[in-house]
């Protein structure tokens, strides 16, 4: 038996994984980190458009606070987020710039003087302020009041994640590339570590730690149509289940992205949209305007999906051999901005469709995109029910996006929650008690019982097809699981999705060569997909409301009467064909936003019982503390700092918000 | 969407597809060196396999299709799909480039895929390429040494040149494929010869202000025949890089500022 000891065991090499990583190398623990491909290639890369910090130092970001990205987030969330996680989160997103412009990343800076954008369809003329010139720039993205979003061109999360990378490698932080957690060591209630398959010789190790990070992104390969990388598969999501005692979060809250390419959902950013790109139907008329008048082209994207394909039902959509889609019209933007800012987009039309999106649209649909759920942890990045496994980045349901997650807090959330949980995590390690006390035998039954259930497809007699009951799993997600979603449709796909759970337990393989054998990995991800998938299907059927981007055609409106809660799945026992289903309360009377409407979408919703209440003791509070400064009020109303860890605590300075007096340095 | 099958819809298409449709669908043979390294029996062989082309077909389609239909055990590595990413980098009919972009449509009805020479093998068209970029990667110290580790996040950034942020990006867009040292002569003789990848990460900390490096710092790394010296112009890598990254620039212009280095 091959046991490799650490501290600290990050699962997943992109954006949140290094930069937990990271952090708790510089706290003196040993960190391991698994990564399926060579961590810059992770999905992370992948991110074009930005990340959302309240710099403010574009004139359309002048005045943009903590506050106001705050507020936009919750907005965002239709009220599903956890407010205090998402005011840690707003308040460390500067920081997280800053650090990372600090550790080499060349975002893309502000121009001082006269400028060109186009805005709602128009060309209009801005001036940059003078003292703003050289500081990190924003651009507009959906869903946000500011100009808020940095950016590097269109390669903000390939920059990222090669600085990340670099770091962590100067770091000396040893990455152990393609290797795939494939089981979570645990007992008692505490997890120790995983069993991890060599993707290249097919060798089990088990690796035991302190703590264990899941950070393996999304689960997007769920869905036939996804912008998402072929590795996201969502197993790291999949092996916490598997525990039968962590928890998943809102599984059912899945994003589809306005702008997939049709048909094959390759994303091209919402830079195009924040940028001044329309959307246009087959009569080329931009119908955004008339759906929502407000926000246009830019509400969040939930509702900007939605709009879309109730326009293609409609019969507004244009017409090909693959079904129908909606044009990206991005040629106004001009020649020089499309090749210099949005040059990944160029290429992808370039190469992908054959169009030059300089004189041409774009088919677009929304694809499948992000994958709000994950595994629930509480605002250190620990599940509350299994101790020593921690999450962050799109696999945690931290839980900051509640059902919509708005663009550019994506790339935002991995390295703010990897800062925050990074820290968490070495104090976790720091303390004694927390050492690691199993018997080696434990180790190696868990490490036997994974290698049977390999050698059961490898040598077993079942005879069905991996590859086709993951087609037929995508097909039925996409179909039924999908951006509109009806009960009689959701019970179909829950009955279909036990019955291919029930035929992927007699997988039988034509390949049984040693080695990495693709095969056996189809097979063994496919029988934990599922499970994901049913979480997904099984929380949409018996959430009967619709929020942000779950949206249910039979039960339309928002109601957070009955619904203003959680999610939580665990899956109790292997034999079972469903997960097991309960729901955590949001507490309104806690809350700094009390729900209301959104500024964009359906304006139709059913009250809490404590929403008034709470709704008029924050309007009397912050009238008698009119005047006060901002975060006087903020902290009167719902009170977070000490959730941060101290290294990340303060404001954050702006051309508008000096820190006049001298700031001892935050340690 | 409901008449179309999973991989036609996969497919990306042309837009003249998309509106038309097309005519008369060739039969593609695919010719994909074979080698697996785990398995004690298995000898280096070609191997041929036949699609059906589809519109918009790329290697990405047909090799998946090749795999979940006819060979489970086909090896090759594909992550973004979208040409960003990297991994899928292999030898399409002689010359190194990024398969998950590259159209079918665009190539003959023949079509002849092996793995990137100069990297370990993982098994038919997979190789380490990850490995190797570490390894250069900590030899080239390839990453920023800042200048304060621990800034003050609380204050504002420092200020650059918008100018300036943007010619570092344009080196900083590297994937780390593979093609270039695939394509190098001198890695062919030199093999721990840093590749025009390594030297263009060089060249990037070089023209960034936030590195504390000097030039004679990154002598220390580069100024011998498996850094800059060995580059024999042949610039094979700035031909195939799918990024179109300024290669040959950046070797010549390193190559200048190393020699006065070493005259002195």
């Amino acid at each position: 038996m091959k046991v490799i000891y650490t501290d600290v065991l990050v699962i997943g090499g992109g954006l949140a994984g290094l930069r937990m990583g990271i952090g708790a190398k510089r706290r003196g623990h040993d960190v391991t980190i698994l990564s399926l491909v060579p961590p810059k290639r992770s999905h992370s890369a992948a991110a074009q458009g930005g990340m959302q910090a309240s710099l403010a130092n574009v004139i359309k970001g002048q005045g943009d606070t903590e506050d106001i990205h705050f507020e936009d987030t919750v907005r965002g969330s239709d009220w599903g987020a956890d407010q205090k996680v998402v005011r840690m989160f707003v308040n460390t997103a500067p920081k997280a710039v800053r650090e990372l412009a600090a550790w080499g990343v060349p975002w893309s800076r502000v121009r001082e003087g006269d400028r060109t954008v186009i805005i709602n369809g128009q060309p209009v003329t801005i001036t940059e302020r003078s003292e703003a010139h050289g500081l990190v720039a924003q651009r507009d993205f959906g869903g946000t009041k500011k100009w808020r979003t940095c950016y590097v061109s269109d390669g903000t999360g390939h920059a990222m994640l090669q600085t990340m990378s670099d770091q962590a490698i100067g770091a000396k932080i040893p990455v152990h590339e393609r290797t795939e957690a494939i089981a979570l060591i645990h007992d008692a209630g505490r997890c120790y570590g995983a069993i991890v398959r060599n993707l290249v010789t097919g060798e089990l190790v088990a690796y035991v730690a302190k703590a264990t990070a899941i950070a393996t992104g999304g689960a997007g390969r769920l869905y036939r149509v996804t912008t998402n990388a072929v590795i996201c598969e969502g197993m790291g999501s999949a092996i916490a289940l598997d525990t039968g005692i962590a928890t998943l979060g809102n599984m059912e809250a899945v994003q589809f992205h306005p702008t997939g390419i049709f048909p094959a959902g390759i994303l091209v950013t919402e830079g195009c949209r924040g940028d001044g790109g329309l959307l246009k139907d087959v009569d080329g008329h931009r119908f955004m305007p008339d759906y929502e008048p407000e926000k246009k082209e830019l509400a969040s994207r939930d509702v900007v999906s939605r709009r879309m394909e109730e326009h293609i039902l409609k019969g507004k959509g244009a017409k090909s051999r693959f079904g129908d889609h909606i044009w990206l019209d991005i040629t106004l933007l001009g020649e020089k901005h499309i090749k210099h800012n949005l040059r990944e987009v160029y290429e992808i039309c370039h190469h992908f469709l054959g169009v030059d999106p300089t004189k041409e649209w774009i088919p677009v649909r929304p694809a499948q995109h992000y994958t709000m759920g994950g595994v629930r942890t509480n605002y250190r990045g620990e599940s509350p029910t299994l101790k020593g496994l921690f999450a962050a980045g799109e696999a945690a349901c931290w839980d900051m996006h509640g059902f919509n997650r708005l663009g550019g807090n994506s790339v935002a959330e991995t390295v703010v929650a990897g800062m925050i949980v990074g820290e968490y995590i070495a104090d976790f390690c720091d303390r004694l008690d927390n050492e690691v006390d199993i018997p080696t035998k434990l180790v190696h039954e868990f490490l036997r019982r994974e290698q049977a259930k390999l050698d059961a497809l490898t040598d077993g007699r079942g005879t069905e097809d991996a590859s086709a009951i993951k087609a037929s799993m995508q097909d039925l997600m996409t179909a039924k699981v999908g951006i509109f979603r009806r009960g009689e449709d959701l019970e179909a796909a829950v009955e279909e999705l036990q019955h291919l759970l029930k035929r992927s337990r007699n997988i039988g393989l034509k390949e049984r060569s040693r080695g990495a054998n693709p095969e056996l990995v189809t097979a063994y991800r496919v029988q934990k997909m599922l499970k994901v998938a049913l979480c997904i299907a099984y929380g949409a059927l018996t959430r009967t409301e619709s929020r942000g981007a779950h949206y249910r055609q039979d039960f339309p409106r928002r109601n957070d009467a009955d619904w203003l809660k959680r999610t939580l799945a665990t899956w109790p026992r292997e034999t079972e064909t469903l997960p097991a289903l309960t729901y955590e309360g949001l507490d309104v009377a806690g809350m700094e936003l009390p729900p209301g409407w959104r500024g964009y979408g359906a304006k139709d919703y059913v009250d809490h019982p404590d929403t008034p209440k709470r709704a008029a003791d924050v309007e009397s509070l912050k009238q008698r503390m009119a005047g006060a400064p901002r975060f006087a009020i903020q902290q009167a109303l719902m009170p977070y700092e000490t959730m941060l860890p101290e290294r990340f605590r303060g404001r954050n300075e702006r051309i508008d918000e000096r820190m006049d007096e001298p700031v001892e340095t935050a340690k | 969407m409901n008449d179309v099958t999973a991989t036609q819809a996969l497919a990306p298409i042309s837009v003249t597809a998309l509106r038309n449709g097309s005519g008369a669908r060739r039969t593609l043979t695919l010719s994909v060196l074979r080698y697996n390294p785990q398995e004690p029996s298995s000898r280096p062989r070609m191997q041929p396999y036949t699609v059906e082309e589809a519109d918009g077909m790329t290697l990405f389609i047909a090799l998946n299709e090749i795999r979940e239909k006819q060979d489970p055990s086909l090896q090759f590595d594909f992550v973004c799909r979208a040409g960003i990413c990297g991994s899928c980098a292999m030898v399409v009919n002689g010359r190194p480039t990024l398969a998950c972009r590259t159209l079918t449509k665009n190539l003959g009805p023949n079509i002849t895929l092996a793995p990137l020479p100069f990297f370990d093998l993982i098994g038919d068209l997979s190789v380490d390429t990850g490995k190797w970029m570490r390894g250069m990667s900590e030899r080239l110290e390839g990453w920023l040494h800042m200048k304060n580790p621990d800034p003050d996040l609380r204050r504002m950034e420092e200020k650059m040149d918008p100018d300036l942020a943007d010619k570092i990006y344009e080196l900083d867009r590297c994937i780390e494929c593979g093609c270039c040292v695939a394509a190098c002569g001198t890695a062919r003789m030199r093999e721990d010869f840093v590749g025009a990848v390594g030297l263009n990460r060089v060249a990037r900390f070089h023209l960034d202000p936030r590195d504390t490096r000097t030039d004679d710092d990154y002598y220390d790394v580069i100024g011998d025949d498996d850094g800059v010296f060995g580059c024999m112009s042949l610039l094979a890598c700035h031909d195939v890089c799918p990024k179109s990254l300024p290669l040959a620039t950046q070797i010549a212009f390193m190559r200048r500022k190393m020699v006065k280095i070493g005259w002195k």
